[in-house]
């Protein structure tokens, strides 16, 4: 679209003299807050809203099959749903490679966080409770990796498991609340021309030339990563922005942990 | 320390590069690395189906990479690519999207078409490594010959080419994919647990062996084309 370029190359002018389209410091966040059980018919949910962009997370839990060839790592499955309401150019019907990409991004850190215990929701060798997590993207206004990355986290941890009985999940009745001690952040930054911002908002990802995510756990550990779009990325850069994850993740982290408890 | 193949922490497994080994894609090449198989056909450029997704400054790129029902030592792969196997084709994409110059061939479309005819942990680089070099023999103009090495922690150690078993039992995994000629790094993947310092050890051994992968590529093109001179000149 030719507006979309218009605004693009506005975007890349004043990157150039050192300013951002909405004002904000090359890598600073825009607002970010965080609404707990917003889906109380889900075990576990959570609104995250930064700047305009929300994503909501849900969480399920559903008995079925340990994975064959790792029974220690319980079941976890992740899913990404760019809604047709949130962008007009998300289309409904087959999941698109950016929905795949972006669920198996946050599945990723989630998984690798090792944060979940799956000791409760083991039953016996052939059955275990599921978890299922589903992103749902409901207004995309830019990075919605991270936005999403925060709803996974803060869904987690206020989620409830259901009793286990008679071979049956009961809903109404609570057998605790899942554990997940870590709090994996995600942090996106995009690179236009030689420069990179942090958070890019809807007008920044149309100038954008490349994509990396950075997740990270508590104490300073990375969990996951991934480059995307065209544009390559040093080594100096890539450890630098490192550098600027832990230190944006943590603040994250203190907003989840108020927001969640 | 001990690696359960004997190999050193930065050794690469055995790998051979062959370029043009199809008879009808533009392009082509065949990378056999370690127990890995990797076959890729590239076509184009060409006319882009479906019309409205021709981009008038540039070509597209469509990637896919797939896993032959055959190719792994557990059961038969039944089914549709997975969503595993989409997330590689976009990042493999963007790769290309970097390295082809693209902007020669507008209204264009170049198709890359990876297959994985055997698996041994490593296979999208050891497939990306393949396209590289298809591209190439396919004559399409690029910047450079990406290569690139997947690197991990296994046993605590940073070491470089994992093999499924170190895959599966390692405490990191990151895929890379770089251009020698700038050291950039065109993909990067991970999953794990890794430190800064660990990281950033990991990248660099990585860099330096996607130079001995990239050699290789350049080797097989070099081949190829010293094989239709002689053809050529009698």
């Amino acid at each position: 679209m030719i507006l979309d370029e218009v605004k693009a190359a506005y975007a890349k002018d004043l990157l150039k003299e050192g300013k951002r389209v909405d004002g904000r410091e090359f890598l600073e966040y825009r607002k970010i807050s965080i609404e707990k059980g917003v889906i109380p018919n889900a075990e576990g949910s959570a609104l995250v809203n930064i700047g305009d962009t929300k994503v909501v997370a849900g969480v399920k839990f559903d008995l079925t099959e340990p994975y064959p060839d790792s029974e220690e790592e319980g079941v976890l499955v992740t899913s990404a749903e760019l809604s047709p309401l949130a962008h007009p150019e998300f289309k409904a019907g087959r999941p698109s490679e950016e929905s795949i990409e972006l669920a198996r991004v946050i599945d990723r850190g989630v998984r690798s966080s090792k944060g979940i215990d799956f000791g409760p929701l083991t039953i016996s060798e052939e059955k275990v409770i599921g978890v299922y997590l589903d992103l749902y993207i409901i207004d995309n206004c830019g990075d919605m990796m991270d936005a999403a990355g925060i709803a996974a986290a803060a869904a987690l941890k206020n989620a409830r498991i259901p009793k286990y009985e008679d071979e049956k999940l009961i809903r109404e009745e609570t057998a605790g609340t899942l554990k997940f001690d870590k709090t994996p952040i995600a942090n996106t930054f995009i690179k236009i021309g030689d420069k990179i911002i942090l958070d890019p908002n809807e007008v920044e990802e149309t100038a954008s030339d490349g994509k990396l995510t950075l997740t990270t756990v508590e104490n300073n550990i990375l969990c996951a990563a991934q480059k995307s779009g065209a544009a390559g990325f040093k080594i100096d850069e890539v450890i630098e922005l490192l550098d600027k994850a832990f230190e944006k993740s943590n603040e994250i982290r203190e907003i989840v942990k108020k927001a969640v408890g | 320390m001990k690696r359960h193949d004997g190999r050193k922490e930065d050794e690469l497994r055995k790998l051979k590069v062959e370029a043009g080994v199809l008879k009808r894609a533009d392009g082509s090449a065949l990378v056999e690395w370690g127990n890995n198989k990797a076959l890729v056909g590239v076509y184009g450029p060409q006319e882009v189906v479906p019309k409205h997704m021709a981009n008038p400054y540039r070509a597209i790129i469509n990637c896919n990479y797939r896993m032959a029902p055959f190719s792994s030592k557990e059961e038969h792969g039944r089914g549709i690519p997975n969503r595993r196997a989409y997330e590689i084709g976009k990042v493999a994409k963007h790769v290309f999207e970097n390295a082809v110059l693209t902007n020669k061939f507008p209204e264009t479309m170049i198709n890359i078409q990876m297959e994985i005819l055997q698996s041994d942990g490593g296979t999208r680089v050891a497939a990306i490594t393949a396209a590289a070099v298809a591209l190439a023999d396919a004559g399409i103009p690029m910047r450079d010959i990406p290569a690139g090495v997947a690197v991990g922690k296994v046993d605590g150690e940073i070491v470089a080419d994992l093999d499924k078993v170190e895959d599966n039992t390692g405490e990191a995994d990151i895929p890379l994919i770089f251009s020698p000629k700038n050291e950039e790094i065109l993909l990067l993947q991970m999953d794990g647990l890794l430190t800064k310092e660990e990281f950033k050890k990991a990248l660099e051994m990585a860099k330096e062996k996607s130079k001995e992968v990239h050699e290789l590529q350049v080797k097989a093109l070099k081949k190829k084309y010293e094989e239709i001179s002689k053809e050529v000149m009698g």
